[in-house]
């Protein structure tokens, strides 16, 4: 027999883990499986909504004014810009205190690792205290043996981006690390635990032998900010412990991978799944399925579709049903059951869409791209040469790889009709957005997420 | 006779002599297991090192990135020696498992080790021989199980364990575990092996090592659990699993072992039974490390037809139903704190714990996270280690402390270990556990009359 939920939701990035929530809120059963860690351990940990346009403009004040404007392709436009304000008010109520920026529509501005500002729509509380529109001076401080922040270049870039107020940089030897490839979590489990550790002659915690480092350059800022590594599972603790012995507010600066916000974020929404008594499994692949075929009768009617916010294509007539798929554990292949699939198995960096020579010998240029558990569709142009355009800034056609669906995003056929009618997909693995340039990947991931997991878990209900 | 009478891998420690032991090429092995594409699929993310317990307590290791993909790249540049780091690495395998890129990081780390162990290690060094002690586990443990009254007197001395520490290197901050006075193998043939036939229904019980000397009472739960649901239970001959090897970098103990175990089970599916292992590292190294260092007739089909104990019940059995009817009225079964294995975690077992006790009226698993116990199996008993393993396992046992709970739970004997240390708490395994629940609740039977 195979192991047995209502929803079954592939794939455990921020689209996958907020799908099997919105799924909870409708019925009791919802299991997720995710294969190898997500893109959250990488990515900043902010929850950008749309930065820039498609073509570019940008940075945008408010976001939600230019989804309306966005190609009738892109995922945004597939749920509407009222599920995205949906999915934020989930998220806000999932994060708490943890995250700020739900008092405004209007994207906020957080100054990052390399002296830019990005324009986001939701940033970690520990954050909050950096913000750019905010005009008190800033004191930036840098480590030796983190050179991917270099305290004085991002506070001289930040000036030159015009941010309204003064801000300088210090770089300092960090207490208690001696390698230069310490990883971050070796940083955050010093503050954390308060090691102790010593300097000369004298031994302290490692919070205060920070602290006294820090002190010496401040002058009369009243802010500091520091690489995001304060701390891990108690980071408040460790924030606020610096600022009361500073005087001053400390904020952390978002990082590029491997990046603590987005781990601290991973662990919220876990810590949520667990509240929702949503089932994980970790650690083991989707590798397969079974589905039959269902008559017209069976499947939801193109009628029902419409009335329900409307398809914009015609519902087949037969469908096919996925009815469990197979999950390989080191081996041995586990059936699993639901009644309704939601497919959240990140893009191409996630390995939810995957690409390949396809070339002979003659013709080496072709190419495809896939999707690896279903085999659903995913539009691109035969030959790869066509996959990238020269401009190394221009559109890159490879970076909206993914599926095409409905606006209920299941998944489409070549031929426009539906892949399975139990399957949705949110997040990276949907094509028709590119997310990097656009600023828009976490909160593309959040709004399709809610939408499939909410449509999956109503489903299963009716 | 039974296979802990007669052991099948005479070739540890105290048996072997010097001039008996052949070299292995370990390096030539990897380059046919072909670690390149594995290699140039790392993409730099750091995705590996952010799982490291031993990386965030320990400033001397450098973590799992350095230790695969690029170490593997540097050897191939200028012919470096392996790191010695590398015994540093507990082969929790967290890093495996986190990798987005498929890169083989556990298979390479397993083969630097061996090669390090090998080329670099002395074979007359105390470490050499502690090491090839600890992961031998196997062959010295029916020594303590003849005698083990006096074996548990003897490890209990201060003495011991102040010699321990001294000659071989053995922390003396841990208790070594006490022998049972009967053996799972000996109970199992003065009750006559098994109670049912079933050709349909067949499993072969792969128990290790510490089921088998320490913990009979989880082994005899299996058979009890197997039963209940009318399965034949084989047991056959076995060795080592061969964790402890690979993470001592004893590639060549852990092939003859490899070989006894394959042919074995090979034979039991033969006969027409599953295998299933009650530890959650024995299972682990059945199904992916066997099949990623060796390649034995049979090893793919052993792999792939391996199972958890209480998955393949799961999948096979409606224990959801079971569960659901069961339950257990006893103060020792009420509350646990629950840690998952690191090498239960990585088999996508994780989960299946706390979801199926709380099936069961009377029982709450509640779990305490996602941290590594820090004991990685011989890793932290040994003298160098014990501080890093006991940093590691801080945030478990505060974790454990927290939870609502005064006794432990875990299918890893190893983190059983570790968890008691850490909070002086009694720890059960899931399957004790399940034959309470499963056999209280049967009304014509009791727990003992099915002996
Ligand atoms: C370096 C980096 C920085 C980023 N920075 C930002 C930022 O600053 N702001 C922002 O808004 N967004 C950012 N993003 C984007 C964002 O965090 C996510 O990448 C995006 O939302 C995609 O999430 P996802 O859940 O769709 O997919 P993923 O995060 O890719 O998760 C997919 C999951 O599915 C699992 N999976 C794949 N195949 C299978 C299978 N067969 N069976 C089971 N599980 C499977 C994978 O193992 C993975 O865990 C960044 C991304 C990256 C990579
Ligand atoms: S997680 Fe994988 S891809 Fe990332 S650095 Fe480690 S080995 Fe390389
Ligand atoms: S196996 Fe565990 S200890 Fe070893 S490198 Fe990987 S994560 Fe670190």
């Amino acid at each position: 027999m195979a192991i047995e939920d209502d929803v079954l939701v592939i794939g455990g990035g921020i689209a996958g883990s907020m799908a099997a929530l919105s799924a909870a809120e409708h019925t009791d059963r919802v299991r997720l499986v995710t294969y190898k860690q997500s893109t959250l351990r990488s990515a900043s940990g902010l929850i950008d909504v749309l930065g820039y346009t498609p073509d570019g403009t940008g940075p945008l004040a408010d976001p939600f004014d230019a989804l309306e404007d966005l190609p009738d392709s892109h995922p945004y436009q597939r749920v509407g810009t009222d599920a995205v304000r949906d999915a934020l008010a989930l998220f806000d109520e999932i994060t708490g205190d943890a995250y700020a920026g739900d008092h405004t529509e209007t994207n906020a501005l957080v100054p990052t690792h390399g002296g830019t500002v990005k324009p986001t729509a939701r940033y970690p509380a520990a954050t909050a205290a950096g913000l750019a529109s905010d005009d008190r001076d800033t004191l930036l401080v840098g480590f030796e043996t983190l050179p991917d922040f270099d305290a004085p270049l991002a506070a001289a870039h930040l000036e030159a981006a015009g941010v309204p107020f003064d801000t300088r940089g210090v770089t300092l030897a960090f207490p208690g690390i001696e390698r230069d490839d310490a990883k971050v979590t070796r940083y955050a489990h010093l503050l954390e635990r308060n090691e102790s550790i010593t300097m000369g002659t004298t031994t302290t915690g490692a919070r205060e032998a920070l602290v006294s480092l820090v002190d010496a350059h401040l002058e009369d800022e009243s802010r500091v900010g520091f690489p995001a590594i304060l701390g891990d599972d108690h980071a408040d603790e460790v924030r606020e412990s610096l600022a009361d012995a500073l005087g001053v507010d400390v904020f952390e600066v978002p990082m590029g991978p491997p990046s603590l916000p987005g781990m601290r974020l991973e662990d919220l929404l876990y810590d949520a799944l667990e509240d929702a008594g949503v089932r994980v499994t970790s650690g083991v692949p989707v590798v397969d399925y079974d589905s039959e075929t269902v008559a017209a009768s069976e499947t939801a009617t193109a009628d029902e579709v419409a009335a329900d916010g409307g398809s914009d294509r015609e519902t087949p007539g037969d469908g096919e049903r996925i009815d469990r798929v197979i999950v390989d554990r080191n081996g041995t292949e586990i059936p699993h059951r639901a009644d309704q699939y939601v497919l959240a198995t990140g893009g191409l960096v996630g390995k939810g869409v995957r690409s390949e020579r396809a070339g002979s010998a003659e013709n080496d240029a072709t190419g495809v791209v896939f999707e690896p558990i279903f085999d659903c569709h995913v539009p691109h142009a035969e030959d790869r040469y066509d996959w990238f355009v020269d401009d190394a800034f221009g559109e890159q056609p490879f970076a909206r790889f993914g599926l095409e669906s409905d606006r209920e995003l299941r998944p489409l056929a070549a031929d426009g009709t539906l892949e399975f009618v139990n399957l949705r997909a949110a997040g990276a693995v949907l094509g028709g957005y590119d997310f990097a340039a656009e600023k828009s990947g976490a909160g593309v991931s959040l709004a399709t997420g809610y939408v499939a997991g909410k449509r999956a878990g109503e489903e299963v209900g009716e | 006779m039974s296979d802990a009478e007669q052991p099948t891998d005479d070739h540890g420690p105290g048996t072997d002599s010097d001039d008996e032991f052949e070299p292995i090429q370990v390096f030539p092995e990897a380059e046919e297991m072909d670690l390149r594409p594995g290699a140039d699929n790392c993409y730099k993310c750091s995705t590996c090192d952010t799982n490291c317990p031993v990386a965030e307590v320990d400033d001397e290791f450098p973590g799992p990135k350095f230790q695969g993909p690029e170490q593997w790249r540097l050897k191939r540049q200028e012919d470096q020696d392996i790191d010695d780091s590398v015994m540093k690495c507990s082969n929790c395998m967290r890093c495996d498992s986190a990798c987005p890129s498929e890169v083989p990081l556990s298979q390479m780390h397993n083969t630097a080790r061996a090669e390090y162990v090998e080329q670099n290690m002395s074979k007359f060094s105390r470490e050499y021989w502690r090491n090839r002690m600890l992961a031998n586990y196997r062959t010295l443990a029916p020594l303590g199980a003849m005698f083990p009254r006096t074996a548990n007197f003897v490890t209990g001395l201060s003495v011991t364990s102040w010699l321990g520490e001294k000659v071989m290197g053995i922390t003396s901050e841990r208790d070594l575990p006490e022998f049972a006075t009967e053996t799972f193998r000996e109970w199992w043939t003065k009750r006559g092996g098994a109670k049912i036939d079933n050709p349909d229904k067949r499993i072969a019980y792969f128990h290790g090592c510490y089921a088998n000397y320490n913990t009979p009472e989880v082994a005899k739960a299996l058979v009890r659990v197997y039963e209940h649901f009318g399965y034949e239970v084989m047991v056959p001959d076995q060795s080592c699993s061969g964790t402890p090897m690979f993470a001592n970098g004893m590639l060549e103990d852990a092939r003859r072992a490899t070989e006894t175990n394959v042919s074995e089970l090979a034979a039991a599916l033969e006969d027409g039974a599953d295998i299933v292992a009650s530890c959650s590292s024995c299972s682990m190294s059945i199904r992916q490390e066997y099949p990623e260092l060796f390649d034995f007739e049979g090893t793919e089909d052993v792999a792939s037809n391996t199972w958890d104990a209480v998955e393949y019940l799961r999948v096979h059995e409606d224990l959801e139903a079971a569960l659901a009817d069961a339950s257990v009225d006893d103060e020792r079964f009420e509350d646990f704190a629950y840690h998952a294995p690191c090498h239960a975690r990585n088999q996508g077992l994780d989960g299946q714990t706390v979801e199926l006790l709380a099936l069961i009226d009377g029982v709450e698993a509640h779990d305490v996270g996602d941290s590594c116990s820090g004991i990685s199996g011989t890793y932290g008993w040994k003298e160098e280690n014990y501080e890093t393993s006991m940093k590691i396992g801080e945030e478990m046992f505060e974790h454990m402390e927290h939870a609502d709970a005064e006794q432990g739970l875990t299918e890893c004997p190893t983190c059983s270990m570790q968890m008691g240390h850490g909070t002086g708490y009694e720890i059960t395994h899931t399957l004790e556990v399940l034959a309470a629940a499963l056999l209280e609740s049967e009304p014509s039977q009791s727990p003992s009359s099915a002996d």
